[in-house]
């Protein structure tokens, strides 16, 4: 009788093993000779918009491929389910996902198929690659186009009050004072969306980069801090001050993004300090987004060193557990391809330049776009220090909230996101840390 | 023994021969019906926790792990805003468990008494516990914003300029805690009454008869004789508020800057920034140290109910 249960006991168990661990996925190949991609983007506005403008653009000239979009939450949330989905091996055909650092947390050697050489990147510009690269490895080709993090300003406003865009922060302030005075908000700032804090911080490292050329590799060599850097620190020297002096809007600490953009279109701001990307959904309720709204750089000290910080655009990788990786690698090389854009273009205004070879922004490109092309242009653009350097701290819109609400002083915000940014490094695992 | 064998005799002899064999090994059921509870709880409860005492002490990117020794406990304990961290979690638990006992038992008291309507007013009180707590913080954050918020426009009313009550380092905390209470406070007030309707009426007579008021009532005899409930309700919602993390987290995000940070928050971005090892370290020290504040207080209120 013992023994009977024991058999049995022994089945029962591993009855339930199997039905705990067959949760596996197991695709149906499609019986009509069509094959279906699952495409994985996160959920803003612009990348909605562009993913649908690329994917019916494909499925049009390609009816054997069907695409199916399904989306994610941005920010670190997003990370995390991407980060989760790769390592079970549950990862769509084709994903979306940041270039630079964050691309360099996934592990690629490991998850993500190897483009290097292939014809998918015949169309895309050299200098965007290494954003994309690991060890020499290629692994995605970009999708949408880079956009400039830096002060959105209203230019009606500037036009009423006979400004211009200031090329140092001294005039930079003396502008915002004489906004002010006329009543209107200076700065826009939208701290219950954390991650709107960082454009001081992150936005300024054209002029870090300027005043100091090898910051980034000091960085990431453990050589450089921001607290030990004037340039650096400047970032949070500049959040303290526009908080100090009273130029922010009422109730900024439960703002959100959404709404500092409607202010500032609406001309009830003048200042925002944005990235780029955020105008282009506008477009279609507030028309006046197009063209009533500029970009400028965060000024530094010298005029004649005045420039933009660029954000790359985002890539469209493959991972290795890919079924569909014909059907996949033909969705990346029209990605990559300068028909791309032009399908894009019709649904959505592009916020800055395309990566991509024989690319053109169009003749009624937004005004933002046309700012950062000519700064573009002049060559007075860097990318910013998340695409130069594996090392970024994720506490930093924490650390910029506090700073920009005045709990925190500046020395001390940025001596703070040095202990945050070695903690990365170490768990990161990087050399010299 | 002997109550098994005056059982029923229906049955054929062997099977009650197996009965009695199963009886002397003292289990009710044969292992077989144990088993798939048994295999649940191995595979679902007993291996992660072993697993989460492992993965602490290693950095653990999900793709792959080093062992670090204790290495990620060390920078737990030097993460920046540990100390607000504790400091907010503990006045969060006093002030949510401290209030919910405080109306629990008002409310607790009011809802025994001979009220019209007493059944719906006793499920309106409990009406927000049933509400999802993630919809409960959208929609206070949206009453409590500074300019459009219903709580400031009713404010402006009576001529007072409220705060921008999420958005202020002061603040921000404390309007949380009292959400909480809002939120929590049928869960405190449906066991008070079940404790208040279970004191023997005669103690309220007896205390007529000596001549007592109602404060004597409710001093002498609402009060003590609900201390069953009132220990339920303390280690309920101090244990809850330890580990509060939903409501934070949709309503401050631990903002603004660090000030509303609780440790279940801060281990929550660590683990969004990637940090697995070091999160599931700081997983560990949560569960240490609300054994740690929990298991005395569990002793010393279950020893006064005890007294009584």
């Amino acid at each position: 009788m013992k023994t009977s249960h024991r058999v049995l006991g022994a089945a029962v168990a591993v009855l339930a093993m199997t039905a705990l661990t067959s949760c596996g996925s197991g695709s149906e190949p499609a019986t009509d000779g069509t094959v279906t991609l699952a495409f994985l983007v996160d959920n803003s506005q612009a990348t909605v918009d562009t993913a649908k403008a690329l994917t019916d653009a494909f499925m049009q000239a390609n009816p054997t491929i069907k695409i199916e979009t399904e989306t994610r939450p941005g920010g670190s949330e997003g990370d995390n389910i991407i980060k989760t989905r790769l390592s079970t091996g549950d990862m769509s055909d084709v994903f979306w996902y940041n270039s630079g650092s964050l691309l360099q947390a996934l592990n690629p050697a490991q998850t993500l198929v190897d483009l290097t050489g292939d014809p998918v990147l015949q169309h895309v510009q050299k200098d965007f690659l290494p954003v994309v690269t690991q060890a020499g490895k290629v692994y995605g080709v970009p999708s949408g186009t880079a956009m400039g993090g830096g002060i959105l300003y209203n230019r009606k406003v500037y036009d009423k009050l006979g400004l211009k865009a200031p090329t140092t922060w001294a005039e930079f302030m003396a502008n915002n004072d004489k906004i002010k005075a006329a009543g209107i908000t200076p700065v826009i700032s939208t701290f219950k969306d954390t991650w709107t804090s960082q454009l001081f911080v992150l936005g300024d490292f054209y002029n870090v980069q300027a005043a100091v050329p090898s910051f980034a590799q000091d960085y990431t060599a453990n050589k450089a801090k921001f607290a030990a850097t004037p340039a650096a620190k400047a970032g949070f020297d500049h959040l303290a001050e526009v908080h100090a002096k009273g130029h922010l809007n009422e109730g900024f600490g439960s703002a959100i993004a959404d709404q500092g953009m409607k202010m500032l279109v609406e001309g009830k701001g003048a200042h925002y300090p944005m990235l780029s990307a955020q105008l282009p959904p506008l477009v279609a309720t507030m028309p006046q987004a197009a063209t009533d709204v500029g970009f400028f750089g965060i000024p530094g000290t010298d005029p004649a060193k005045h420039g933009a910080t660029l954000w790359e655009p985002a890539g469209l990788y493959i991972p290795k557990t890919t079924e569909k990786l014909e059907a996949a690698k033909k969705f990346l090389a029209f990605v990559a391809s300068p028909a791309a854009a032009e399908a894009v273009n019709k649904v959505v205004q592009p916020a800055g330049p395309y990566r991509i070879e024989g690319a053109k922004l169009p003749d009624n490109a937004i005004q933002v776009a046309k700012d950062l092309q000519a700064y573009v242009d002049k060559g007075a653009t860097a990318p910013a220090l998340e695409f130069v350097s594996p090392v970024k701290g994720p506490s930093l819109e924490q650390i910029t909230v506090a700073v920009g609400s005045g709990l925190t002083p500046p020395a001390e915000g940025a001596a703070q996101y040095d202990k945050d940014v070695e903690k990365q490094a170490k768990q990161l695992g990087l050399a010299g840390w | 023994m002997t109550k098994q064998h005056a059982g029923p005799r229906t049955g054929p002899a062997p099977a009650h021969e197996k009965h009695v064999r199963a009886s002397k090994q003292r289990a009710a059921y044969p292992y077989t019906l144990y088993l798939p509870a048994a295999v649940v709880y191995l595979v679902i409860f007993l291996v992660p926790t072993v697993m989460a005492f492992y993965f602490a002490l290693t950095r653990w990117t999900l793709f792959d792990s080093t062992f670090v020794g204790l290495q990620n406990f060390r920078d737990f304990f030097a993460e920046q805003n540990l100390r607000i961290g504790f400091a907010n979690t503990l006045f969060y638990a006093v002030v949510t468990s401290g209030l919910k006992v405080v109306l629990g038992l008002l409310l607790g008291v009011l809802l025994t008494s001979r009220l019209r309507l007493r059944g719906f007013l006793r499920s309106v009180v409990f009406f927000p516990v049933l509400v999802s707590t993630v919809a409960v913080g959208f929609t206070f954050s949206a009453l409590l914003r500074p300019d459009t918020g219903l709580v400031n426009r009713a404010l402006a009313l009576v001529g007072i300029d409220g705060p921008d009550w999420l958005g202020d380092a002061g603040t921000a905390l404390l309007s949380v805690a009292l959400v909480d209470v809002w939120k929590g406070v049928g869960i405190a007030t449906v066991i008070y009454i079940a404790g208040i309707l279970s004191i023997p009426r005669d103690y309220y007579q007896a205390v007529a008869v000596d001549g007592g008021g109602a404060w004597h009532r409710f001093r002498h005899v609402t009060l003590p004789l609900s201390w069953p409930a009132t220990y339920s309700v303390i280690l309920l919602s101090f244990i809850g508020g330890l580990r509060s993390f939903d409501l934070i987290w949709t309503m401050t995000r631990g903002g603004p800057g660090f000030t509303s940070d609780t440790i279940a928050s801060i281990i929550y971005k660590q683990y969004q920034a990637g940090f697995f090892g070091l999160s599931t370290a700081g997983n560990v020290i949560l569960f240490v140290v609300v054994t740690a504040i929990v298991v005395p207080l569990n002793y010393f209120l279950g020893k006064r109910q005890a007294a009584l």
